[in-house]
């Protein structure tokens, strides 16, 4: 099956989504995804951030689709054509969804310990603007308790429903859901009964949020103080597969592994979560691969170390110089949005300049 | 004049005693079952329904036999009927009265449809707020099981069915489909995302269609006349009889059955109907089709873009799309004369959106609440004029963008109360004193009729 999203033509398996085709191309066509988790199922559909527009629905039947589409949980048809980044109309909504997404985001970050991993920051840092036009209060709740290891913190949750679901499908018995209706919704466990349950710290890992955060590593430090390292451990209950996060020679935090879209890849139990945070209790596989975008990784890791993905192979594979004297006035040439721009060239700075040499010297080998 | 009008819905229900079975059996009543299972194949049913041309009434006004055509029919695997009885639409209340008055017309309805479908479990879903309708389609149900019209085998056609009334929680979300299914299955009402649609996963992801409460009661008749004869009534595509409930400032509100075509103006000053608006006051503004679709001025409602007079008909009302149409909706008019407030209006509405929205797809959960909020700031003389402009983009925002077609109802009347009303929202900005005082009325440029 082809699909062709942002003008990039890929082959895909029949039922994969519009988003993980975009997610196969690269993360630079991939549409933000604050709900969607691909580990669970029937998540997604409920943020409405990777909205895209469908400028064909098939080769067969190639009218455009009316409305925009979740591209989460919309299926690919044989020659369809998805705008993603190219569409005004998706950037402009994307924009109102950033916007309705912080209405009642307290914004907190200084004192939020999910600041530095936290998909709502990148999120608005991409595709927000920088003002509010919201003037009225905002609504909160009171912090409450899940159980010794667990906080809610009501007020940042923006209700994606990935930790009802994780409650529902790695937890045993449901006693983690929703509560109420419209903005005044909330988390709950019915009724602020503690999950007991030895998977329940799963929640922590999926909320994009800092609304469910881990008390045994609450408040300890910056996310971006701390070096990820992969680890293992024989256990009994889960695959032992983990990111240990040391602040120097001690291990602050445990977390399960996750791929570049913030997905946990194997969840893991309480006892590996809470309780093992002693080297002793751990086989050291090795550095956890950062994005190199991630604060968690600023200055840690040699930047031209890390091959271009593919979006950037691509835009220097195609890289043409337009002075080639020729007259290019009578050209109708769109420039690129300047946000648009500063993701592809990496910040000022000596890591800018080996990222842009990487990527030169790649182009060049070719 | 009144004799001539069709009575497809309202014939039989000045009747005394026609909620009881009695009663409506010796008026003719179940003799659609009888017709429908004797006579005719399940298919011949659909058919009648199609060549009728009805369309849904609960607000979309999709053709209902193509609705009907639609639903899956794998092997095995049962198929459901779901009526939705959970009117709650601010301005509707049709439902409620014909579910009330003549609750068999329903049952028989919804026997001759489960029989075209090949349902053999069937379900009413009632507004939670209505116990007592609750109580009498139960009672009614109790009757004509022991008649014989429900049950196992009924009346030696081989055919079962077995029908439950189910009430609701009272929230208008479970008025959307897919939401009033999750409802149904004991869930969180929460819409799900579509496609899949319920003619193929719909309750117990069995295939299922649901209809409103009055497209099911037209089946009998449709059942008993033909396809051809409903068709007959009506104008164009817009077939057969409607029921409004009509509200507001009209001498005589109620419900009325009127055939789809009549011309609004007569609908309004007819004393064959609404008789007009109350002494001494003029229309000023209509809500033609419950909260959610946009509200007109009473100049653009009487008379098309083209000057035409207007129809009470699908096509009529939405004709010149939302610049100067609105929609047909579920039938709630509501008519305002210059003593109502647009502003005050439209915040009421909203506050009402932001309480039901389920909270599931942001737009809707963070727009609704936002939207509601800033109205209130202007209606309370405590808006600013950039104000305005930020409604109409967090309505266009909202827009087509949500899960289930509430968020669009929410940004509808907001944004045509601001397309036509506009001056009214900035005199409430520019002159807030006089705005807020009790008994204001706006005198600025408008067109009274």
């Amino acid at each position: 099956m082809k699909v062709t999203i942002d003008n990039i033509t890929i082959e895909v398996e029949p039922g994969t989504t519009i988003l993980q085709a975009a997610r196969k191309i690269g993360p630079e066509v991939a549409p933000p995804a604050m709900c969607y988790y691909e580990p669970l199922k029937a998540s997604g559909g409920k943020c409405r951030a990777c909205l895209v527009k469908v400028t064909a629905g098939s080769e067969k039947d190639p009218r455009p689709m009316p409305k925009l589409v979740p591209s989460c949980i919309t299926q690919v048809q044989d020659g369809m054509i998805v705008e993603n980044t190219v569409n005004e109309q998706v950037l402009e909504t994307r924009k109102g969804i950033v916007e309705f997404l912080l209405l009642n985001h307290p914004l907190d970050c200084p004192i939020c310990d999910q600041a530095g991993e936290c998909h709502l920051q990148d999120f608005s840092f991409q595709h927000g603007v920088q003002q509010t036009r919201y003037e009225e209060e905002r609504r909160t709740f009171e912090k409450q308790d899940l159980g010794p290891n667990i906080q809610l913190h009501m007020t940042r949750c923006i209700l994606c429903y990935r930790c009802v679901f994780t409650a529902d499908q790695i937890t045993g018995n449901r006693v983690h859901g929703v509560l109420n209706r419209g903005d005044h919704a909330e988390i709950s466990t019915y009724i602020e009964k503690a999950i007991d349950n030895d998977f329940s710290g799963n929640v922590i890992d999926v909320c994009p949020v800092g609304a469910l955060t881990d008390k045994t590593y609450r408040f300890k430090n910056r996310v971006w103080f701390t070096k990820p390292v992969d680890a293992h451990c024989d256990c009994e209950k889960c695959s032992g597969k983990v990111t240990l996060w040391y602040r120097g020679d001690e291990v602050i935090r445990v977390t399960a592994r996750k791929n570049q879209w913030g997905e946990v890849l194997e969840f893991i139990c309480n006892t590996c979560r809470f309780e093992r945070k002693n080297t002793a209790d751990w086989t050291i596989e090795g550095p956890t691969k950062v994005a190199r975008h991630s604060v968690i990784s600023a200055n840690k890791y040699g930047a031209n170390k890390i091959v271009p993905e593919f979006a950037r192979r691509l835009a220097a594979s195609q890289y043409k110089d337009v002075h080639e004297g020729r007259d290019t006035s009578q050209l109708n040439i769109k420039q690129l949005p300047e946000e648009r721009f500063k993701q592809l060239i990496p910040p000022a700075g000596e890591s800018a300049v080996a990222g842009i040499r990487s990527i030169q010297n790649w182009a060049d080998d070719k | 004049m009144t004799s001539e009008r069709p009575k497809i819905l309202t014939d039989k229900t000045h009747i005394p005693g026609i909620e009881t079975f009695d009663v409506y059996r010796k008026n003719g009543g179940y003799s659609a079952v009888e017709k429908a299972l004797k006579t005719m194949t399940p298919d011949e049913v659909v058919e009648e329904v199609k060549k009728s041309g009805v369309r849904g009434r609960g607000g979309a006004g999709f053709p209902m036999g193509m609705k009907w055509s639609f639903l899956a029919k794998p092997e095995g695997v049962p198929r459901y009927l779901v009526c939705n009885g959970d009117e709650s639409e601010p301005g509707t209340f049709k439902d409620h009265w014909l579910m009330k008055t003549i609750p068999h017309l329903l049952i028989e309805g919804m026997i001759v449809s489960s029989y075209a479908l090949g349902a053999n479990t069937s379900y009413i879903y009632v507004r939670g707020e209505l116990m007592y309708v609750v109580r009498i389609l139960e009672k009614a149900i109790a009757e004509a099981k022991a008649a014989g019209f429900l049950g196992k085998n009924i009346l030696g056609s081989g055919y079962d069915l077995e029908l439950y009334v189910q009430p609701g929680g009272g929230a208008y979300i479970c008025g959307e489909e897919t939401a009033l299914l999750e409802s149904l299955e004991g869930k969180r009402g929460n819409p799900r995302n579509k496609p899949p649609f319920p003619a193929v996963k719909g309750l117990y992801q069995c295939p299922t269609v649901v209809n409103n409460v009055e497209s099911i009661a037209t089946t009998s008749w449709i059942v008993n006349n033909g396809g051809d004869a409903y068709a007959a009534i009506g104008i164009g595509r817009s077939t057969g009889t409607k029921l409004i409930s009509a509200s507001g400032h009209l001498k005589k509100p109620g419900v009325y059955e009127i055939p789809l075509g009549l011309p609004v103006q007569e609908f309004i000053y007819s004393d064959e109907w609404c008789g007009g608006i109350r002494d001494g006051h003029h229309l000023k503004a209509v809500v033609a089709g419950g909260s959610s679709v946009p509200i007109l001025p009473a100049a653009m409602l009487l008379k098309t873009a083209s000057g035409e007079d207007r129809l009470m008909s699908y096509e009529s009302l939405s004709d010149g799309g939302f610049a100067t149409g609105t929609m047909m909706g579920s039938g709630g008019f509501i008519a305002m004369d210059e003593t109502a407030c647009v502003v005050k209006n439209t915040w009421n509405f909203s506050r009402f959106y932001h309480h039901e929205s389920c909270g599931q797809c942001s737009p809707c959960r963070e727009g609704t609440g936002w939207m509601e909020k800033v109205l209130h700031r202007i209606e309370h003389g405590h808006g600013s004029m950039h104000d305005i402009d930020l409604l109409v983009d967090v309505a266009k925002k909202i827009e087509g963008n949500t899960i289930c077609p509430l968020g669009d109802a929410a940004a509808w009347p907001v944004a045509s109360a601001i397309r036509h009303f506009r001056d009214e929202f900035e005199w409430h900005i520019t002159h807030p004193q006089e705005a807020t005082r009790p008994g204001a009325i706006f005198k600025g440029h408008m067109e009274l009729v």
